[in-house]
């Protein structure tokens, strides 16, 4: 298995020092890693889980909005800076694989190295205040 | 594959009488074979290395591994670059920015020289390399970018006999998480897996790398858990601190294996080492 990119590595390190949760997904929407705040987030240890497919984590969570309407997984923050590979940011509701549920707000930006290479894409996640 | 070291100091030259074994040159590592002459980085030690380039020779790659001033210092003052009869490629580090011939001008022109990068008899090439690999006469080059402040590249230079590591600047410790036990999360471990000869930097003792944690150096025990990570046949300490002397750096290396038995050879890369690969 060949090391990751120093650009992931970093943002794993950058993910391990946060209180917020954090999730790293690979250019084809794998799930390299997350932290330990969001491993509460999603009721599951990261050494547990292991890599995830994207259609995997993009439906994990139950996402919804505030009608209780599923969001299709295209529609995710995280994917959206995967596959257009720009900024995103949104709010909804989330249930854990404990059933807790949670409103959080999402900020997902996409990882571009050195010189100009897609290498991935970073979420960090924030729990609303009122959830 | 026939590596010798011209330079293996950190940071800035520093000739004294109490490093005269090891040296005081910054870094610089030649390597030839039949059908290459490659050099490592252009620090102070690439000065003496000039004097040595056989008659003839048409063409020498610099392969430099990024562009802090330890590294490029004696750029200036590499032969080849004054003989028009000699093809230089020098590879470096890409950035975002500027290109290799901007940022190599700014040291390589009035006032800090007198001679600018565009002014160099020799015919010049410039080329960027990034996540590369590419090659030299029979041998491979795989370059990568490595845990060190700026854009900043190791290298595996390697032929059908033999695999040379070069990551003179590095601090694995800083870009993972639960160093040295994760292999695929470890700035630098493709570059060095399973080398005969890994130069990596080991600049500070422990209690020198805390306070200067990120600054893209290396404690002794953690280049040592690096090359028993990569599982590396030979590695030698690189980038010596140039408060160091070669008193100092031999009882570093002896606390440092003190009590322990590593499965590879341990070493101090000292000016004029020769190595056959």
């Amino acid at each position: 298995m060949s090391a990751n990119q120093i650009e992931i590595i970093l943002s794993r390190q950058l993910a391990d020092c946060l209180t917020v949760p954090v999730f790293l997904i690979d250019p084809n929407g794998e799930l390299l890693f997350y932290n330990e705040p969001a491993e509460e987030l999603l009721g599951k240890r990261y050494e547990e889980a292991g890599k995830m497919p994207m259609e995997e984590w993009s439906t994990i969570f139950n996402q919804a909005d505030h009608e209780g309407n599923i969001i299709p997984p295209d529609e995710l923050p995280l994917v959206t800076a995967l596959k257009k590979q720009q900024p995103t940011h949104g709010e909804f509701y989330i249930k854990s694989l404990e059933g807790k549920k949670s409103r959080i707000s999402v900020t997902a930006i996409p990882i571009i190295g050195r010189p100009d290479r897609f290498l991935g894409a970073m979420a960090i996640f924030w729990k609303n205040k009122e959830s | 594959m026939k590596v010798t070291v011209w330079g293996t100091r950190g940071s800035i030259p520093s000739p004294s009488p109490d490093n005269n074994h090891y040296g005081g040159n910054t870094s610089c590592v030649q390597v030839t074979t039949d059908d290459a002459f490659l050099v490592l980085d252009a620090g102070s030690g690439i000065r003496r290395l000039s004097g040595k380039i056989p008659e003839g020779t048409a063409r020498v790659d610099l392969l430099l591994t990024h562009l802090h001033m330890d590294h490029i210092i004696g750029l200036g003052f590499f032969g080849p670059l004054y003989n028009s009869a000699i093809t230089v490629n020098i590879y470096g580090p890409s950035s975002i920015r500027e290109d290799l011939g901007t940022r190599l001008t700014r040291y390589l022109s009035p006032p800090l020289f007198p001679i600018r990068l565009q002014d160099l008899p020799c015919q010049l090439n410039l080329i960027e390399i990034s996540h590369s690999e590419f090659q030299i006469g029979d041998l491979t080059i795989k370059s990568d970018y490595v845990c060190h402040p700026g854009p900043t590249l190791g290298y595996r230079i390697e032929n059908s006999n033999s695999v040379l590591a070069y990551i003179p600047d590095h601090e694995p410790n800083l870009g993972s998480a639960h160093f040295p036990y994760e292999p695929n999360w470890t700035s630098g471990f493709d570059l060095a897996k399973n080398a005969d000869l890994l130069f990596h930097d080991a600049q500070y003792t422990p209690e020198e790398y805390q306070p200067r944690v990120g600054w893209g150096h290396s404690s002794i025990p953690d280049a040592l858990a690096f090359a028993k990570m990569t599982e590396v046949k030979r590695m030698y300490f690189f980038h010596h601190d140039p408060a160091h002397s070669d008193a100092q750096l031999d009882n570093l290396l002896k606390a440092a294996m003190k009590g322990k038995r590593f499965p590879f050879e341990v070493g101090i890369a000292a000016e004029g080492d020769e190595f056959e690969l």
